[in-house]
């Protein structure tokens, strides 16, 4: 093993001096007052190695031994990953409180996954078989999921299965299988194997393009800004703008299978929310806890800054060994800027010549690398696995006009902006309608939402006229108009968060209530005055809200809809014909009646 | 006993650098010069070269003077002996007391695990309705106050410190007018709270390097009572003082600057001090209120901007009020669905008529015709302004829901206000009917 001293510290790098051969991202302990603090080679200048410790620097000092492991950084995988709370490095929260109580004690690492626990396999192998990376050699069950135990991606090439275990409950340590290459080697296989995380697993056949929407049951992405199972996108939006509470609805509703929380150098109390809610919140999908099929992993703002950078890679190194099964995954990273800082922090140290508010100059490879590791893939076996990446962004000063955003928006399929306008005047979530985009297919015929956006973007013109010229100087047609869009914010837009019924609006739902939603649309009124215009429509507005506040089918949401339509009928003079059309295309029920 | 050393290669700023043997990071140095002593903390280390930041500046260091290696990082007594005293930045005593030097804790400790957080629960009341009622501050927050220079804010915490209900008061003050100082210590005087209250401040006039230490020395001090289990409430003023001498120090060190010249880090720095804001699983709490001035009224500087990202929320002091719109207490949700039934849904609509009311006022201000409707926005906003966002206003929750419901009563009919109707059967005042 190769052994180094420490010669210089800065902050948290340290330069060593290394007697034989070092790797580029290598893991490192630094031997200090009696504890092994992990570190990682980021730079090698001849005899020199600097290295970034994943923990507080204080104490070390010149001189004090270093050991080299010659792995790469890397996560445990195997089953028992899901429902664990984990922070950047892998180690497991609750476990290191049981151990070290209510601080962080650094040097302390435990054992990801539960080494005693036994799981009943079954082989889905047998001898003779030919394998390679990433196929089943059987199943655990692991909560609502079966876990495939597979060939570790580090076996490239076809190998043959020379034993296998029977059927029965095995630990994860234990040897379940004997594998063989051309020349006789014998590898021994248990149920659990490591992978660096800086290197994406691509034990895949080939990656599909995503289309397939992703529903999030937040009728403006759905049905505005959809993302796609296998897509990115990115939420980017000043302080307070209600980016982590759109993750979290998204993290509980979301249609996948898995839901990974990366929690990046933001607050602790925000993960706490999730920590103690989840194990005790029911999925509406599975019956089970929401817990069961979510991991969270969490390097808060005041947890060491160079585990922060590693944290996103654990989270999506995780996501890339469950789509490896089939599943479909969700990451949600809050935020990829605290990720782009620690990354800046680093270079700093290195004394890197720094680009734009002095981000490093590989900024915008390093959030692409990342934002690549996503995508819809079809495995060896023929079934489809995905990665959704959902990352929050917190630009300097609100202003998207930045390194980080910048660098995002170019590689993601989605873009969420979050504005301070609407989130000022409590419109959430405040994802502007306007100035968002996205590149996938969403619920919703796409001549529906056009002509919905359209009105969109006229009434937002007229409303900005109107601040000129004043109310009177509008036209009756404009106001009308400038009422559509501002109705469509308010009753389809804007959905509570806290609400329980309209936290959540399924795709059946979301296109019964969009169809209902286009009929006012396309509705010509004969109002005489802006007076009774902006009347009505503040009427129709409150039993469209009672309505997305009732249950899906029931006694009060038909009420509601009878009274919707009926009360339309009194004012309607005839609809757009071009909207009626589309409205046609919306396909559904008959228009006139949802029962 | 540790060596000393006498040959100072190198004075920065408020760096020197020596040449020394054995020595470790974060280690603490007597640094003797003919104008006294300092300590001196070691922030880079390579080879024999030692980088210290002396706490007293540099100011008058010879090359021929003494540095003394203590052995050991920046430490605090902590005890119950703390508690009515008055230190500087460096833990000595400001007042006529004795040095403490009992019990010596670690400052700048690492982070608590999250998994050992428990969700906050508890309301502090400030009888402050601009807080209470539309903002909650709640156990274990880390809020700051938002403010141009010359605002009150200064009172505007002694206030509160004063009138909240925990068991301890930390005052942390950095580059603190001498004059606020005074202010803080007569207003606690007088509220008789000086006896749970300790002071850990900095003036204007003191070395820069212990405007750093005191959010540490501070916050490790409140830990100390949180782990004890007490109620312990952070005042720091004002921490764009911190994040300044931060960047003064930084451009010492020759970092290169990220953003009007603060350092890459200036985010991770302050999230450090705000994320010590806990309720323990089992122990006490702290709560941190802060202030953050704002300079040129920009909330996108970057001092303000990276507060706002790390804290749950601010308090926006504007004219000598707190602003409906800009404050936030990202955790109000959490305590004001416990107060009264009434609670959330008041603070909502008359949240949502005060918009209201500021569009009419532009509108009146562009000359636009004035509606009925606008009329009754006008009467209201003045109401509002005068007997929720005045900062002489001083009742408790109750009281100011109880004048809420009048305030409405005496500006508008029911429907107007989009009351629930279960509400307005129950809280709306009988005796007054719409509008007038
Ligand atoms: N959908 C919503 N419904 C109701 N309130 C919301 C919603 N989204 C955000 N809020 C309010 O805004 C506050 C801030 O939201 P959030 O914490 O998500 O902001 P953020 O964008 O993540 O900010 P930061 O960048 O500082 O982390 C919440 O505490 C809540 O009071
Ligand atoms: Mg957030």
């Amino acid at each position: 093993m190769t052994k180094g001293r420490v010669v210089g510290i800065n902050g948290n790098m340290v330069t060593v001096e290394v007697a034989g051969d070092v790797t580029m991202n290598e893991v490192a302990y630094v031997s200090c007052a009696g504890k092994k603090l992990k570190s990682e080679v980021i730079r090698i200048r001849g005899r020199l190695a600097e290295m970034q410790v994943f923990e507080m620097s204080r104490g070390i000092g010149v001189g004090d031994e270093v050991e080299f492991t010659a792995e790469l950084l890397s996560v445990r995988l195997g089953p028992g990953l899901l429902a664990q709370v984990y922070d950047g490095l892998q180690n497991p929260l609750p476990e290191l409180a049981a151990q070290c109580g209510f601080f962080l004690e650094r040097g302390v690492y435990l054992s990801p996954l539960d080494e005693k626990k036994e799981w009943p396999f079954t082989p889905a192998a047998k001898p003779g078989d030919t394998v390679t990376a990433g196929d089943a050699l059987g199943t655990v069950p692991e909560g609502i999921f079966s876990h495939r135990i597979m060939v570790p991606f580090q076996f490239r090439e076809p190998l043959r299965v020379e034993r296998i275990v029977p059927a029965g409950s095995y630990r994860i340590l234990d040897t379940i299988a004997e594998l063989s290459d051309e020349k006789g080697n014998r590898f021994p296989v248990t149920m659990t194997f490591t992978w660096p995380v800086k290197r994406p697993v691509t034990c895949y056949r080939e990656r599909l393009r995503p289309i397939e929407p992703l529903v999030t049951q937040i009728r403006i992405i759905d049905t505005f800004i959809p993302i796609a199972r296998g897509g990115t996108y990115c939420i980017p939006g000043p302080f307070g703008a209600g980016k982590t509470v759109l993750q979290q609805v998204t993290s509980r509703n979301a249609d996948v299978d898995i839901v990974i929380i990366a929690a990046c150098g933001e607050r602790a109390g925000e993960v706490v929310e999730t920590l103690r809610e989840f194990p005790k919140l029911a999925d509406p999908r599975t019956g089970r806890m929401l817990m069961e099929r979510t991991i969270i992993i969490c390097n808060t703002s005041s947890m060491p800054v160079a585990a922060r950078e590693a944290s996103v890679y654990t989270a999506i190194t995780l996501a890339e060994y469950y789509r490896q099964m089939g599943l479909h995954i969700l990451l949600l990273a809050d935020s990829t800027s605290r990720w782009a800082q620690a990354l800046r922090e680093m270079s700093g140290r290195l004394e890197e010549i720094p680009g734009e508010e002095a981000f490093p100059a590989y900024l915008e490879s390093v959030i692409a690398a990342f934002y690549e590791r996503a995508g819809l893939v079809r495995l060896r076996d023929k079934g489809t696995g995905s990665i959704t990446i959902g990352g929050t962004v917190s630009p300097a000063g609100g202003n998207f006009d930045e390194p980080v955003t910048q660098s995002t928006l170019k590689v993601v399929g989605a873009f969420h902006g979050l504005s301070r306008e609407r989130s000022d005047a409590r419109k959430y979530p405040a994802i502007h309608p306007l100035e968002s985009w996205s590149k996938y297919p969403g619920l919703i015929h796409a001549a529906g939402t056009e002509y919905a956006r359209d009105i969109l973007f006229r009434g937002n013109e007229a409303s900005q006229m109107m601040k000129v010229v004043g109310e009177e100087g509008t036209s009756l047609e404009d106001y009308e108009l400038y009422l559509k869009s501002e109705f469509i914010d308010s009753v389809y837009l804007q959905q509570d968060s806290y609400d329980p019924v309209d936290a959540a609006v399924p795709t059946e739902r979301q296109r019964h209530v969009f169809r209902l939603l286009f009929t006012v649309l396309i509705s010509r009124f004969d109002f005489h005055t802006k007076e009774m215009a902006r009347f009505f429509f503040n009427q129709l507005r409150q039993k469209f809200l009672d309505y997305n506040g009732s249950p899906w089918r029931s006694d009060d949401f038909t009420r509601y809809e009878d009274e919707i339509r009926a009360f339309l009928e009194t004012k309607r003079s005839g609809e757009d014909e071009e909207g009626g059309r589309i409205l046609k295309q919306l396909g559904g029920e008959s228009e006139g009646n949802p029962s | 006993m540790k060596k000393i050393y006498s040959r100072i290669e190198a004075i920065a700023g408020n760096v020197i650098t020596v040449h020394a043997g054995g020595v470790r990071n974060g280690e603490l140095a007597v640094v003797r010069s003919a104008h006294g002593s300092s300590l001196a903390e070691v922030i880079r280390l390579y080879e024999q070269k030692v980088s210290l930041q002396v706490f007293a500046g540099s100011r008058g260091i010879s090359t021929g003077d003494r540095v003394r290696f203590l052995g050991h990082p920046m430490r605090v007594s902590f005890s119950a002996d703390l508690l009515g005293r008055i230190f500087d930045g460096s833990g000595r005593p400001r007042d006529r007391g004795p040095e403490l030097d009992e019990n010596m804790i670690e400052i700048g400790g690492p982070a608590v695990n999250p998994a050992q957080r428990i969700i906050p629960r508890n309301m502090i009341r400030t009888n402050i309705p601009m807080i209470d009622l539309f903002n909650s501050l709640v156990e274990s927050q880390k809020l700051p106050v938002f403010s141009v220079s010359g605002e009150p804010y200064n009172p505007l915490l002694a206030r509160i410190a004063l009138q909240a209900e925990v068991d301890l008061i930390i005052l942390g003050g950095m580059g603190l007018k001498h004059d606020d100082y005074l202010y803080f210590r007569e207003t606690l005087e007088k509220g008789g709270a000086l006896n749970r209250t300790v002071f850990f401040v900095h003036t204007a006039s003191d070395p820069i390097v212990e405007c750093l230490l005191v959010p540490d020395i501070a916050l490790a001090v409140a830990e100390g009572f949180a782990l004890q289990g007490r109620k312990v409430l952070v005042l720091l003023s004002d921490m764009t003082n911190f994040a300044d001498a931060l960047k003064e120090i930084a451009i010492t060190m020759e970092q290169v600057p990220s953003n009007r010249g603060y350092p890459g880090d200036l985010y991770s720095q302050l999230a450090a001090r705000y994320e010590k804001a806990v309720d323990f699983s089992g122990a006490g709490s702290i709560t941190i209120l802060g202030v953050t001035t704002m300079p040129g009224d920009d909330v996108t500087h970057p001092v303000p901007d990276n507060t706002g990202y790390i804290t749950e929320g601010q308090y926006y002091l504007k004219n000598g009020r707190i602003e409906p719109f800009g404050s936030l207490s990202r955790l109000k949700q959490l305590v004001n669905s416990k107060t009264r039934a009434d609670h959330r849904a008041l603070m909502d609509s008359m949240i949502t008529l005060y918009a209201a009311f500021k569009e009419s006022l532009e509108k009146k201000a562009m000359g636009f015709k004035m509606t009925d409707w606008d009329r009754k926005l006008l009467k209201y906003g003045v109401i509002f302004e005068r007997e929720m966002m005045d900062l002489s206003v001083n009742i408790p929750l109750e009281a100011a829901l109880d004048n809420g419901w009048r305030i409405l009563a005496s500006c508008f009919s029911p429907e107007e206000t989009r009351l629930r109707s279960e509400l307005l059967r129950k809280y709306w005042p009988s005796r007054e009917g719409g509008a007038d």
